[in-house]
């Protein structure tokens, strides 16, 4: 199925956490299948780091379909026979909703490292946003994996009546010390690149390709797991004898290059920087009256993880789990057997499917 | 599959009560209990599989390991926690026993009676650990490691300050035999409230 890229200016202004207002933006998104008559068959899909509005389906002359279309779809998991999938384009991306690569129309040059931080709650805010202007009241199910699944937990904390269900897959309550870690060496990264030019590389006319290429393959890293990099790569070489030098010698090595190579010509490294700090403040349970408010809210809840996925371990999403059921909320978990690391959470999965098939299938009416 | 110690814990429970269910398999207890008694609740299992028949069932479900994930529940939070034909693969019975009652008011458990004179002419004359339908597993592939008699229930209860409040054994026909002196002898199946 073709699917197109729709975008729509807000001119209402939005308040930000940290206090900043953007007043005026653009949000990229997709939609897949048809809202029915009473706007009751309405998804949200949250996209995670480095993901975008195009979550399935293929555009005119691509090759490559969504970045999950092996769970979107016609008699997929996430049934676009029977439900209306919206997935949106995070403010701060850089594919097509305003962040730092658009232009400030209050100075006409691109907001670069201007650009306000957001958080999960402004993400949520702007979604909701979206969720108006379509005249949906309620989102039957949000899903996410990873940032994505901490943005449907957000979801169901602020606005505790328009969520019936919340999918919260490899995902997290909090960042520890060693995942902001990660994060700050992948900022430091980018902002030591001189190509990075102080955040204004746009202006300058430059890429900060190096920093931005070694902070996707120190991340890529914390998404496979020691058991999958083992199988697909070992010790394997590309030629077959080592060369005592320090060109690229093992195949891993080839791999991450490439990776980080083809990251920097789709992805801008503010964008990437905001996304790390988004992730670093995300901390719900913490918030003001989080007991009162989470109490309040509506949602059913379904949280996945994955055995091999150490970036947000099982034991992390059980903390929501605990957290949810402390307050007597509906909440169902599931933790999958994978060797697939946290990206486990965009693979085909045959356990992992039937969850997400069977939970959906049993709450799509109600 | 109707089940007999499903319908009397589903007579002992009280309408609207919190229900946790540890080793909940398909989930068809909870659900006959939400439909029947109006609970609402929690059920506990390892399987993927039954994980999956849960949601299906439309129960809340908790895919992890009963013997070590006690800590999701806070104390007193359920009316009842509830351990069906589950004993027997419990890591440790008397710990997990200890943390059913400080989760739930009242503890349920229901378990096969490995005292019944079937299983033990089984082991006197064919000199072999006990196969039955029931529990058709062999001694070195089973999950039931901690298989018990009536009485072996009973004597762990008393030294540990379990209170029996409530017992019913029955017999190979459902019937209830527990005031008869041999229930450890010919009862199948033993169902006990605890408190």
């Amino acid at each position: 199925m073709f699917v197109e890229e729709k975008k729509i200016h807000i001119s209402r202004p939005l308040e930000l956490n940290s206090g900043k207002v953007l007043l005026a933006y653009d949000l990229m998104y997709e939609t897949y299948g048809q809202l029915n008559d009473d706007k009751s068959n309405a998804v949200l899909v949250c996209h995670a780091l480095s993901g975008n509005h195009h979550v399935a389906g293929l555009h005119k002359g691509d090759e490559k379909p969504g970045w999950w279309d092996n769970m979107i779809g016609s008699g997929k998991p996430i049934n676009t026979d029977k439900l209306f999938v919206v997935c949106m384009n995070n403010l701060g991306g850089c594919h097509g909703s305003t962040g730092p690569t658009s232009i400030n129309e209050e100075t006409n040059d691109p907001y670069g490292f201007e650009f306000p931080i957001v958080t999960v709650q402004d993400w949520v805010n702007s979604q909701k946003v979206l969720m108006d202007e379509f005249g949906i009241d309620k989102w039957q199910f949000i899903i996410g994996g990873s940032l994505g699944g901490m943005q449907a937990l957000q979801w169901s904390l602020d606005y505790p009546d328009n969520v019936n269900n919340a999918i919260i897959i490899a995902a997290s309550p909090k960042l520890t010390a060693q995942n902001i870690a990660f994060n700050e060496v992948a900022r430091q990264a980018i902002t030591s690149d001189p190509d990075w030019c102080g955040g204004n590389y746009i202006k300058e006319n430059k890429i900060p390709k190096r920093g931005l290429a070694l902070a996707r393959m120190l991340g890529h890293i914390t998404y496979l797991s020691d058991e999958s990099m083992a199988k697909k790569f070992g010790r394997d070489l590309k030629q077959d004898k080592i060369n005592f030098n320090f060109d690229v010698e093992f195949q891993i090595e080839s791999y991450l290059r490439y990776q980080g190579e083809k990251f920097v010509t789709s992805f801008d490294a503010n964008t990437y920087l905001l996304m790390t700090k988004a992730l670093d403040y995300f901390d719900p349970f913490n918030e003001i009256d989080f007991v009162e408010r989470m109490s309040k809210s509506r949602s059913r809840f379904l949280v996945i993880s994955f055995t091999s996925d150490w970036r947000f371990p099982p034991r992390r999403s059980e903390e929501i789990v605990k957290t949810l059921i402390k307050l007597n909320k509906d909440v169902s978990y599931a933790c999958i057997k994978s060797d697939g690391g946290h990206d486990a959470f965009l693979m085909k999965n045959d356990n992992y499917f039937e969850i997400m098939r069977t939970y959906i299938e049993a709450n799509i009416n109600g | 599959m109707a089940r007999k110690d499903f319908d009397l814990i589903t007579e002992w429970v009280e309408p609207d009560s919190r229900i946790l269910d540890l080793g909940c398999g398909d989930g068809s207890l909870l659900k006959l209990l939400n439909k029947k008694r109006n609970t609402s609740g929690y059920g506990v299992d390892t399987s993927i599989d039954k994980t999956i028949k849960s949601l299906d069932n439309t129960i809340n479900i908790i895919n992890a390991d009963i013997n070590d994930h006690m800590d999701f529940f806070k104390d007193k939070s359920f009316d009842y926690v509830i351990l069906a034909q589950s004993l027997q693969v419990v890591d440790n019975p008397v710990s997990l026993i200890k943390e059913m009652l400080r989760i739930g008011n009242e503890v349920i458990i229901s378990f096969p009676n490995m005292g019944y004179w079937r299983s033990r002419l089984y082991l006197f004359f064919r000199g072999e650990m006990p196969v039955t339908s029931e529990l058709p597993f062999s001694w070195h592939s089973t999950p039931n490691i901690h298989l018990c008699t009536i009485r072996d229930f009973k004597k762990m209860c008393i030294s540990n300050n379990f209170q029996i409040t409530e017992e019913v054994i029955n017999n190979v026909n459902g019937k209830n035999i527990s005031s008869s002196l041999l229930n450890n002898l010919i009862g199948t199946s033993a169902i006990f409230r605890i408190k």
